[in-house]
């Protein structure tokens, strides 16, 4: 077993060269070269943390933002309508009373006209009883050959009519 | 079987000088740059390239980036989920701890044979588990004392003893915790060396039955060959678990220091 027989022989190289070499790799790459690899990885993962809470950040003040456009777009929505119904109503309230102004204006056409015809009818009527009970003299006289006073013709004519 | 003594399985331990340094010493001790040393010094290289080109720094991370990434990140994990928050602080230790042991032992497992050459483990030598192993036991050691002072040696006390065993249960947790550099360093050894005395074993029962006839290698060579295809592959899955384990408990026996029981 050369561990054994070449102990004496070889101990203090093996000692030497083993903290010689371990001492490189423990100083140079231990302490020099490793904890800039770790700074490295730190700061790539600090970084994917800070672009994750940005998201994060940036994904809530969009909903927020919506929620504020859903808002203020319901509150217009509901402005609109309230408009639309103050307009109909307004509108209706326009029509009835136009509707009701032109009815009165025709009832009165109607009563006027009505007026003229009733007066017309009347001054007829009066205009043919003065008619008739001149007829009606008139036939008398030249029937029976008797003068009647056109107030009489006029008194039998309006009993006839 | 005269020629099976030709095949030595431990011979791929033994430890060599290379390019003529076997008398380069310091006050007395030898220092000369062997077979190990040039695994070790090659096992650093392949971690630095590694560690090196997955420093881009970029935000998107590239392949290796990520791979390199993903090894910082599952050092980091370990010590957190072990050590909590303060395990932070020994991630370099841990990360270049549980790397090198990576590196090495895989690199042990590199079929070399195939271009003439041997690939050596060197965590299969307990001189070189061992060091690491009494590092990691020093830092329990001054982390602890650092940080609680003699009320460290609360350790050996667990929560709940009853008094009547104050006695005894003190004497076990220092023996459990004086055996820590131990396990920590022969485990690794041992997996290693066993691992790769399985491989030499089996490749010399391939090469000895096929030299005794065509027979002979059908009937063991060919098995004792795909059994290594397999002790192989699970040797690969050794390479990697004997290196979380000793992050592993590094990280434990740190939890002890940094947070005791």
């Amino acid at each position: 077993m050369p561990q054994i027989a070449q102990l004496a022989a070889t101990y203090s190289s093996q000692i030497f060269w083993m903290l010689l070499t371990f001492g490189f790799v423990f100083f140079v790459i231990g302490l020099g070269m490793v904890p800039k690899v770790q700074s490295t990885v730190d700061a790539r993962d600090r970084k994917i943390a800070d672009d994750l809470d940005a998201a994060k950040a940036g994904s809530a003040a969009a909903d927020a933002l919506e929620a504020d456009w859903r808002a203020k777009e319901n509150e217009a929505r509901a402005q609109a309508q309230a408009k639309l119904a103050e307009a109909k109503a307004k509108g209706a309230k326009d029509r009835e009373a136009k509707l009701a102004k032109a009815d009165a204006a025709i009832g009165e056409k109607l009563a006027a006209a009505e007026a003229v015809i009733e007066t017309g009818r009347s001054k007829a009527l009066g205009e043919i009883e003065a008619v008739a009970a001149e007829a009606a003299a008139d036939i008398v006289r030249r029937l029976a050959g008797a003068e009647v006073s056109s107030d009489a013709a006029l008194q039998a004519v309006k009993a006839v009519l | 079987m005269a020629e099976s003594g030709k095949i030595d399985p431990m011979h791929q331990f033994t430890i060599e000088p290379l390019f003529g340094t076997d008398h380069w010493a310091i006050g007395g001790y030898n220092i000369a740059f062997t077979n190990s040393a040039l695994w070790m010094v090659l096992a650093v290289v392949v971690l630095w390239g590694f560690v090196a080109l997955g420093m881009q720094r970029q935000l998107v991370p590239g392949r290796w980036q990520m791979a390199v990434e993903t090894m910082t990140g599952f050092i980091d994990n370990l010590l957190s989920a072990n050590v909590g928050p303060e395990g932070k602080k020994f991630v370099p230790y841990v990360f270049s701890l549980f790397m090198f042991i990576l590196a090495a032992n895989l690199l042990g497992l590199l079929p070399l044979g195939l271009f003439g050459s041997h690939a050596f483990t060197f965590t299969s030598h307990f001189t070189a588990t061992g060091v690491l192993a009494i590092l990691s036991f020093s830092i329990v050691l001054i982390v602890g004392f650092w940080r609680h002072g003699f009320h460290f040696f609360s350790l050996f006390v667990p929560h709940g003893t009853p008094i009547w065993l104050l006695w005894l249960i003190p004497f076990i947790e220092l023996v459990s915790f004086m055996v820590r550099p131990f396990s920590l360093g022969l485990r690794l050894f041992v997996a290693m060396m066993a691992g790769h005395i399985l491989l030499e074993v089996l490749s010399s029962f391939v090469i000895n039955s096929a030299n005794a006839g065509p027979g002979w290698g059908i009937a063991i060579g060919i098995p004792s060959f795909l059994l290594m295809v397999g002790i192989s592959a699970l040797e690969l899955l050794v390479a990697v678990i004997q290196a979380y384990v000793f992050a592993l408990l590094t990280s434990l026996y740190i939890n002890d220091a940094v947070n005791l029981h």
